[in-house]
Order: C-alpha cells, then sequence, then structure tokens
C-alpha cells in the first residue's frame, strides 16, 4: 500500500514541469510523507485550489496508496 | 444511509446547518487519527462550537464528503458553508493567524489564542 518517494516526485514533477519539491519521509516507514512543492502554477490560487492540484496529478493516489502526505504549497516568490 | 444522492444531501444539510462542522475520523471528544485530533484542538484552543461528524461511524458519509468536496482525505473543515480544508490547511492558517481572521470575518465567535497547534 504504500509509495516510494521517487514515484511521488515523479508524479508531482510531471503534473508540474516547473516545480520544486521536496519530500521527506517523515516516519521512515514509506507511509508517511511531508511535501513541499512550489511551483508557478499555485500563483492566484487559494490554498485549497493548490492543494487539488497537487491531489490531481497524484492520481487518486492521496487517501488510496498515500495514507498520509503533508501538504505545503506555494508560488515562487 | 445507501443511496448516494441521499448521502450528499445529508452532507449538504449537515454543512448549511451548522455554523462550524468538522468531518472527522473519531469525535471531538475521543479523535481516532492525529489529524482529525489536531483540528480539532485547534477549534478547542480558539473556543469555537462546532458540529462534529464522525466518518467512521458511516462509510457512505466516509467516502460521500470525499466526493462532496472534492478532497481526499479527512479531517475536513466546512465554515459557515465554505470549505476550508484539512488538517494541514488549517494548521497552516492558524499559525499564520489566518485562521482567527477568517472566523471574525465569517461572525464566528472565538477566542484571541495564539499559541502554535
Amino acid at each position: 500500500m504504500a509509495m516510494a518517494v521517487s514515484e511521488i516526485e515523479k508524479l508531482i514533477k510531471e503534473g508540474f514541469p516547473d516545480a520544486q519539491v521536496s519530500i521527506e519521509d517523515l516516519a521512515g516507514d514509506g507511509d508517511h510523507y511531508a511535501a513541499t512543492v512550489i511551483s508557478e502554477a499555485f500563483r492566484g490560487k487559494t490554498r485549497v485550489q493548490q492543494h487539488q492540484m497537487v491531489y490531481d496529478a497524484l492520481k487518486g493516489q492521496m487517501g488510496g496508496a498515500l495514507h498520509a502526505l503533508a501538504l505545503k504549497t506555494s508560488a515562487p516568490s | 444511509m445507501t443511496q448516494v444522492q441521499d448521502v450528499q444531501d445529508w452532507i449538504g444539510k449537515q454543512i448549511a446547518g451548522n455554523e462550524v462542522v468538522l468531518f472527522m475520523k473519531g469525535t471531538k471528544a475521543m479523535p481516532q487519527c492525529g489529524f482529525s485530533m489536531q483540528v480539532a484542538q485547534i477549534l478547542n484552543q480558539l473556543g469555537v462550537a462546532f458540529k462534529d461528524i464522525n466518518v467512521l461511524d458511516d462509510m457512505g458519509v466516509r467516502d460521500g464528503i470525499k466526493a462532496y468536496s472534492n478532497w481526499p482525505t479527512i479531517p475536513q473543515l466546512y465554515v459557515k458553508g465554505e470549505f476550508v480544508g484539512g488538517c494541514d490547511i488549517v494548521r497552516e492558517m492558524f499559525q499564520a493567524g489566518e485562521f482567527q481572521e477568517l472566523l471574525t470575518q465569517k461572525g464566528i465567535a472565538h477566542n484571541e489564542q495564539t499559541l502554535t497547534a
């Protein structure tokens, strides 16, 4: 049921080619991650919209194979 | 509740009928997931009265709220009919003081706590 960091990163980069992505495996169990995604695509969007865009990029894995992903999103400053 | 449309209607009524609604795993007295607990704690810290809906009581609601909000995870917080977000967003807004501002804008009674969760 778990997802590898590289797999998460790949999906996010596919969705946001310009993104700076950093992913941390919080518990070392391949199941609890924190991700920071910085992309121009987020500019002018609400936090809810930004997170929904990332969830879309993850193609339904969030809440499924990916149990816990703490998200932080922003546009480049 | 088995019919998808019935569940969507029921969820809509809960959100319309309560100023602050938290869809969570467990109850505010006994959260059963760390993320749900964090949001409940923030609301308690701010002294916000809220309705808790335990999605573990009903699989239809558990799946239904995800579809309703187009949001894949629990918890989910609604304030005055508006989807505010899940644990990450509520915590980030609380720590920045934006959540308190939102409550003030929406006319939700709360105290001025600014401690971090």
